[in-house]
């Protein structure tokens, strides 16, 4: 006892690191990983990676078979769809407005839920409950009947697309923060660290904050593979990305048409949503069970 | 000698958060009065739902008081203001197993009330936590640590390092060895003792354990149904108590312990 440091050589890491190294443990989440990662390359790079424009109608070349066909050339690797334009460019930029979109959509849904939560979780009286019961009556409806409403109203588009998803989003992470944040406050370390002098916004940061986020990375994943499914059902719907613009779910219901003479046009971008799907599930999955151990084990 | 803290006319009245039909029994603190001296250790016992806790929490600023005034040094304690008493008088709580905070280090856990209170740098703040651990009979490397690593008395040490690391006069422990097995339950006990001889802090404890109360408090306070019924000198409510309530809990005592 006393002085000496019995483990001088341990080193401690951070709690990121941490996590990392528990997560590093699952070979499979480190599999979805990759993917995970793949998928974000892509959206950075798309410009750079694709060889044609999405929108460029080759018209020499229609319904093209894939490269692995014995009729396909490698030129177009994924093959062509009816008016000629390369698969492979537009399930990378699909990719791009789908993948991309859906993060943006998420982000900004745990941001707003987690300020409005939080608020109705530390607040008292009417204002908080007004602010969480109020929102609960849209949980009642699925997002989606919200979202072709949303649509309906503002019209056809990406944009109120993503506006539909995310104000349907918001309600849940409203309710998982204020959950969180209102059971934490009847915990004795939220007296103690009151007691220590702290103001409401420090407990929230301090204290309750580094309890909640594996929920939060738990929710923030299922939320992703959810907004991902919506925006292109959206798209298959004909309401989301309109015709010119590659977006996976717009272009399954372009290649519905031509299902039986040219599957690969439906085949390809539905296994990148499949893939995108995969992938963010066992990173959430992976993420959840390693920051669970960080604290538990 | 003037004592170190001084409780008058403290009184309290729970809020009855009745309905329109039903009307919540409200439970009431009648005034009570005390001193303490610095050094000395008082020790408050009572049955359940006697009000101990609740002037533990009024002490530590916890609760609002309805009227009295606590005076610590000569200086008046504002109600509500928990700044200016945090420094000074401290709490460790029942269960170190929900008081410490799960996703934080220890480390975090002790500087939190540094960063709050004190002008000290990093470097300064993580000595004085090294030091404070060290002093609790812990490593400095426990820093790093979560408290779902440490057992229960090691976590019931960093509780009690929690409530030094500010220096205060004053600590008030709300059954603070009531979750702990007998030998470290005794640790525990020598451990405030010596902490407190060589710091000389005010000790006011809430306890079950009549066994422990005879051996570090020096003077007691009982309570029943919100009342002081009889406070004195421990050997004095030992041996010639005169409330009816006191001279059972001592019968009983006695009578387990002589088996």
């Amino acid at each position: 006892m006393g002085q000496s440091k019995l483990y001088l050589e341990d080193h401690f890491p951070s709690p990121v690191k941490h996590t990392w190294i528990e997560f590093r443990r699952n070979h499979v989440s480190i599999i979805g990983l990759w993917i995970f990662l793949f998928f974000v390359a892509v959206i950075v790079f798309a410009p750079g990676i694709a060889p044609f424009s999405p929108t460029e109608q080759n018209t020499d070349v229609i319904l093209l078979q894939p490269a692995w066909d014995n009729s396909g050339t490698i030129v177009h690797l994924f093959g062509t769809d009816s008016l000629g334009r390369d698969v492979l460019s537009r399930v990378i930029h699909g990719s791009r407005v789908t993948f991309g979109i859906s993060i943006l959509i998420v982000l900004i849904a745990m941001l707003v839920g987690f300020s409005l939560g939080a608020f109705a979780g530390m607040g008292h009286g009417l204002r908080a409950s007004v602010l969480n019961h109020l929102l609960d009556a849209i949980m009642v409806i699925p997002t989606l009947i919200i979202a072709i409403i949303i649509v309906a109203i503002f019209g056809t588009g990406l944009t109120s697309c993503m506006w539909a998803i995310t104000l349907s989003m918001i309600p849940k992470f409203i309710h998982l923060t204020r959950d969180l944040v209102r059971n934490a406050c009847h915990m004795e370390y939220v007296t103690a660290a009151r007691l220590d002098g702290a103001s409401n916004t420090r407990i929230l940061f301090d204290s309750i904050l580094p309890n909640m986020i594996e929920p939060l990375v738990v929710n923030g994943t299922f939320a992703l593979s959810v907004a991902i499914l919506e925006l292109s059902a959206l798209g298959f719907l004909n309401l989301g990305a309109q015709a010119p613009t590659a977006e996976l779910g717009a272009m399954l219901s372009d290649g519905l048409e031509v299902a039986y003479i040219a599957p690969w046009n439906i085949a390809l971008p539905g296994a990148a949503i499949l893939l995108m799907l995969i992938a963010v599930n066992l990173v959430g999955d992976g993420l959840r069970t390693a920051l669970r151990n960080r604290l538990q084990q | 000698m003037s004592s170190l803290l001084e409780v008058k006319d403290l009184s309290y009245c729970a809020k009855s958060r009745g309905t329109l039909f039903k009307r919540e029994q409200s439970f009431k603190l009648e005034p009570i009065n005390f001193e303490l001296q610095s050094g000395e250790t008082m020790a408050i016992i009572g049955d359940n739902g006697s009000g101990k806790s609740t002037v533990a929490k009024l002490l530590v600023g916890a609760a609002m008081p309805d009227s009295g005034s606590i005076i610590l040094n000569g200086e008046t304690m504002q109600p509500g203001n928990i700044k200016q008493r945090c420094l000074k008088i401290r709490m460790v709580f029942q269960h170190s197993q929900s008081s410490l905070n799960p996703g934080l280090t220890l480390g975090a856990l002790l500087d939190e009330p540094l960063k709050l209170n004190t002008e000290y740098d990093g470097y300064e703040r993580r000595r004085i936590i090294e030091e404070t651990l060290v002093k609790v009979g812990l490593m400095a490397e426990h820093a790093h640590f979560y408290a779902h690593m440490l057992s229960e008395g090691q976590k019931q040490r960093v509780a009690v390092a929690r409530a030094l690391i500010l220096n205060p006069e004053v600590i008030v422990a709300d059954e603070p060895f009531a979750a702990l097995d007998p030998s470290v339950r005794s640790q525990t006990v020598n451990l405030l003792v010596k902490l407190q001889q060589d710091l000389g802090v005010g000790f006011i404890f809430i306890s079950h354990n009549l066994g422990i109360v005879r051996h570090i408090s020096d003077r007691i306070l009982v309570m029943r149904h919100g009342k002081v019924i009889e406070a004195g000198k421990t050997d004095v409510i030992f041996n010639w108590p005169k409330h009816d309530y006191t001279k059972k809990l001592i019968y009983a005592y006695q009578s387990l312990s002589k088996r």
